[in-house]
């Protein structure tokens, strides 16, 4: 499904990654870890499409098609979604307009036709059961007032929504309780599917005790520089990321 | 080619010339006091003549380009119902009244409010049957001797409207004044005055709407002066969309009594060069003033918002926010002046000015003032000017929303915490399309 080769990229001067490769498929969850600095959230804005970031290496094929090519809009259309690690606020525009103006658009890009009233909303209680958000909460300005942890909600529910093939989540267990990371992980479990794949960005071991990954990735100085199964991720929980930049090195 | 003014001084001999020609046609009633008044108003234009960059209130603001063009005065030409179809706003109820390069046209206006809830005549009118209420209002408020504009309104205004509500009476339907400035043939010159009297008790919906039909040039100079008795409420908003031609100076003065309530609403959509003089007097206790703005300049259009709050008695309010988006290299000024008087205690006034720069060419000149000479008061102002927020355009994107639909939808968010205080529906849809168009272009 995604396919990333020797990807590099720069922020201002700075190189941050540095040559970075990784497969994901269809059904499968990749945890992405790594200390702080890696890399780790510039790997999830470059696949988003931030333009803050300027690609100077490396190739990344989404479904066959190159991804660096298209707009953000182009690759949410296609069925990237990233869950922002800050997500924005946005006055005067509520989480229902603007789920709906998204959805819509992406059906149109799809072909599809656009939900009327009835029909979005029919699909956003359904939606808003997985995430155990409020309806008056999605009224309101999107994200605008909202704590760390409505915020995380509303991610995971706007996901919900627009149903992505590959959903990239960028520390979405900062900040939370553990309670919201339950809700949040239990949203991302039941939107798992063998058709749909999740990238997990994360700095702790914790949320992957709630989203269980195929496989685990150590992102380090801009590449990934260890892959194993889900127990690395414990072993990184307990030793720490320093036998990792000494074996790195 | 459009004739112009070959010297800055010519449109003002035309103006003053106007004055006397005028008054040689008026036989006996040149000695009316209203008349008088008028005179020293003339006078008054005379000696300040227009403003230059020089002067504090218009230095950001230069009235220079109208000084080019020439203007037609008091000139009437025929207008149907044909042609204001394309300027009509749809589904509006309620009193309508078209003035057509500044005079009352009756043929194309409609009063459906009973006489015993709102007394509605053009200005002509009511100087010819009562001289008497005229002369009781008419220049008390706003001020011509430091207001070159104000001063020439005062001397050379003939025509637009008068409404008086009653006391203890609520204007079910909303008044409407329809501007037109008939730009078809010829550059054309108006100076509208309204006076508008709320009586005790008593409440009202008024708008102003100002358009222009044709290619040349259209300059309105409008007064409107407004009185609110004791514990009044009114809406009253200003809706400026002309032409790319247009100059467009107004002042809309307000004098407040006891617990009384005025919320406006100026939005200015289109025209080369708008300044909007909104002058409240809270000379009451417990009187409350709501001021919202909106402006949305583009290509090298300029708009001059300046807004003055008198505090004058104990215990009042006001409220003010001003938006403007703007665009290519367009100009924008806010100057906000909020008085509040020695004996004015316990005062809470608040102004805040938002703007959106979207192109590098734009810019807009913001002046907060705030004179307070008493000592229990709460007072606070803020001003901001930025760009549209990258990160808020990258979040909606990256969620599927194209650039600019993303744009608008942020920038129609921005605009809606002016338009949605708008109370009369029709006006506010209308605002909402227009602004969304403007917005996509």
């Amino acid at each position: 499904m995604l396919s990333i080769s020797n990807l590099q990229a720069v922020i201002g001067d700075k190189q941050i990654l540095k040559g970075l490769d990784l497969e994901v498929n269809a059904g499968e969850v990749h945890a992405i870890m790594g200390p702080n600095g890696a890399g780790k959230s510039t790997l999830a804005s470059v696949l988003a499409g931030r333009e803050d970031y300027e690609v100077t290496g490396g190739s990344v094929l989404f479904e066959g098609k190159d991804l660096l090519e298209m707009a953000p809009e182009e690759r949410a259309a296609e069925g990237i979604f990233l869950a922002f690690q800050y997500p924005v606020e946005i006055p005067g525009v509520s989480t229902t307009n603007f789920l709906k103006t998204a959805l819509n658009e992406i059906r149109k890009h799809r072909g599809q036709d656009s939900l009327d009233a009835v029909q979005f909303l029919k699909l956003m209680k359904e939606k808003m059961k997985l995430v155990n958000i409020d309806q008056s909460l999605l009224s309101r300005s999107l994200n605008e007032g909202f704590s760390g942890g409505e915020k995380k909600r509303n991610e995971i529910f706007q996901m919900a929504m627009l149903e992505p093939k590959l959903a990239i989540l960028d520390e979405t267990d900062s900040g939370l309780d553990i309670d919201a990371l339950r809700i949040v992980a239990d949203g991302v479990n039941q939107l798992r599917s063998p058709e749909r794949a999740t990238i997990v960005v994360t700095h702790y071991q914790r949320l992957l005790d709630y989203i269980v990954p195929d496989y685990v990735h150590v992102l380090y100085k801009g590449r990934i520089v260890k892959s194993g199964p889900k127990e690395l991720a414990l072993e990184l929980e307990e030793k720490g990321y320093d036998w990792i930049k000494a074996e790195a090195i | 080619m459009t004739p112009s003014y070959a010297s800055y001084n010519d449109f003002k001999n035309q103006l003053l010339t106007a004055f006397r020609t005028n008054e040689e046609r008026m036989n006996g009633a040149s000695k009316t006091p209203v008349h008088q008044l008028r005179r020293s108003a003339l006078k008054q234009f005379d000696l300040l003549g227009f403003p230059t960059i020089r002067h504090e209130e218009w230095k950001y603001s230069n009235v220079n380009g109208l000084l080019k063009e020439a203007f037609a005065l008091d000139e009437t030409t025929t207008l149907t119902a044909e042609d204001l179809a394309p300027l009509e706003i749809p589904n509006l109820d309620g009193n309508i009244l078209y003035f057509v390069n500044g005079r009352y046209h009756a043929e194309l206006s409609r009063l459906v409010s009973p006489t015993d809830q709102v007394q509605i005549t053009s200005f002509a009118e009511a100087l010819k049957a009562d001289p008497d209420f005229i002369e009781s209002h008419f220049a008390h408020y706003a001020d011509y001797q430091e207001n070159a504009f104000t001063a020439l309104n005062t001397a050379l205004a003939t025509d637009g409207v008068v409404v008086r509500v009653p006391d203890n009476t609520t204007v079910e339907q909303p008044i409407i004044l329809r501007f037109i400035t008939d730009a078809r043939d010829k550059s054309i010159a108006s100076q509208p005055r309204n006076l508008i009297t709320v009586g005790k008790n008593a409440e009202v919906m008024m708008a102003e709407s100002y358009r222009t039909l044709g290619e040349q040039a259209s300059f309105v100079n409008v007064v409107t002066e407004i009185v609110l008795g004791r514990d009044a409420r009114m809406q009253y908003y200003k809706v400026q969309n002309e032409t790319e031609k247009a100059y467009h100076i107004g002042t809309t003065q307000v004098n407040q009594t006891d617990n009384s309530h005025f919320y406006s609403a100026t939005v200015t959509l289109n025209g080369n060069f708008v300044r909007n003089n909104l002058n409240i007097v809270l000379n009451g206790q417990h009187a409350e003033a709501f001021m919202y703005g909106l402006y949305m300049p583009n290509g090298r259009q300029h708009v001059d918002n300046h807004t003055l709050v008198d505090h004058a008695m104990p215990n009042s309010y006001s409220n003010e926010l001003y938006k403007g988006i703007l665009d290519d290299n367009s100009t924008g000024v806010f100057n906000g002046k909020i008085f509040v008087r020695p004996d004015a205690q316990k005062t809470n006034a608040y102004q805040s000015c938002k703007n959106v720069v979207l192109s590098p060419g734009a810019s807009m000149n913001t002046k907060p003032q705030l004179e307070i000479f008493a000592d229990d008061v709460k007072c606070s102002h803020g001003t901001t000017t930025g760009k549209l927020n990258d990160e808020a355009l990258f979040y909606m994107r990256s969620r599927g929303i194209p650039k600019d639909e993303a744009r608008t939808l942020l920038l129609y968010a921005f605009s809606q915490d002016v338009l949605s205080q708008i109370k009369i529906q029709p006006i506010r849809e209308y605002l909402e399309r227009v602004v969304t168009e403007k917005l996509g272009e």
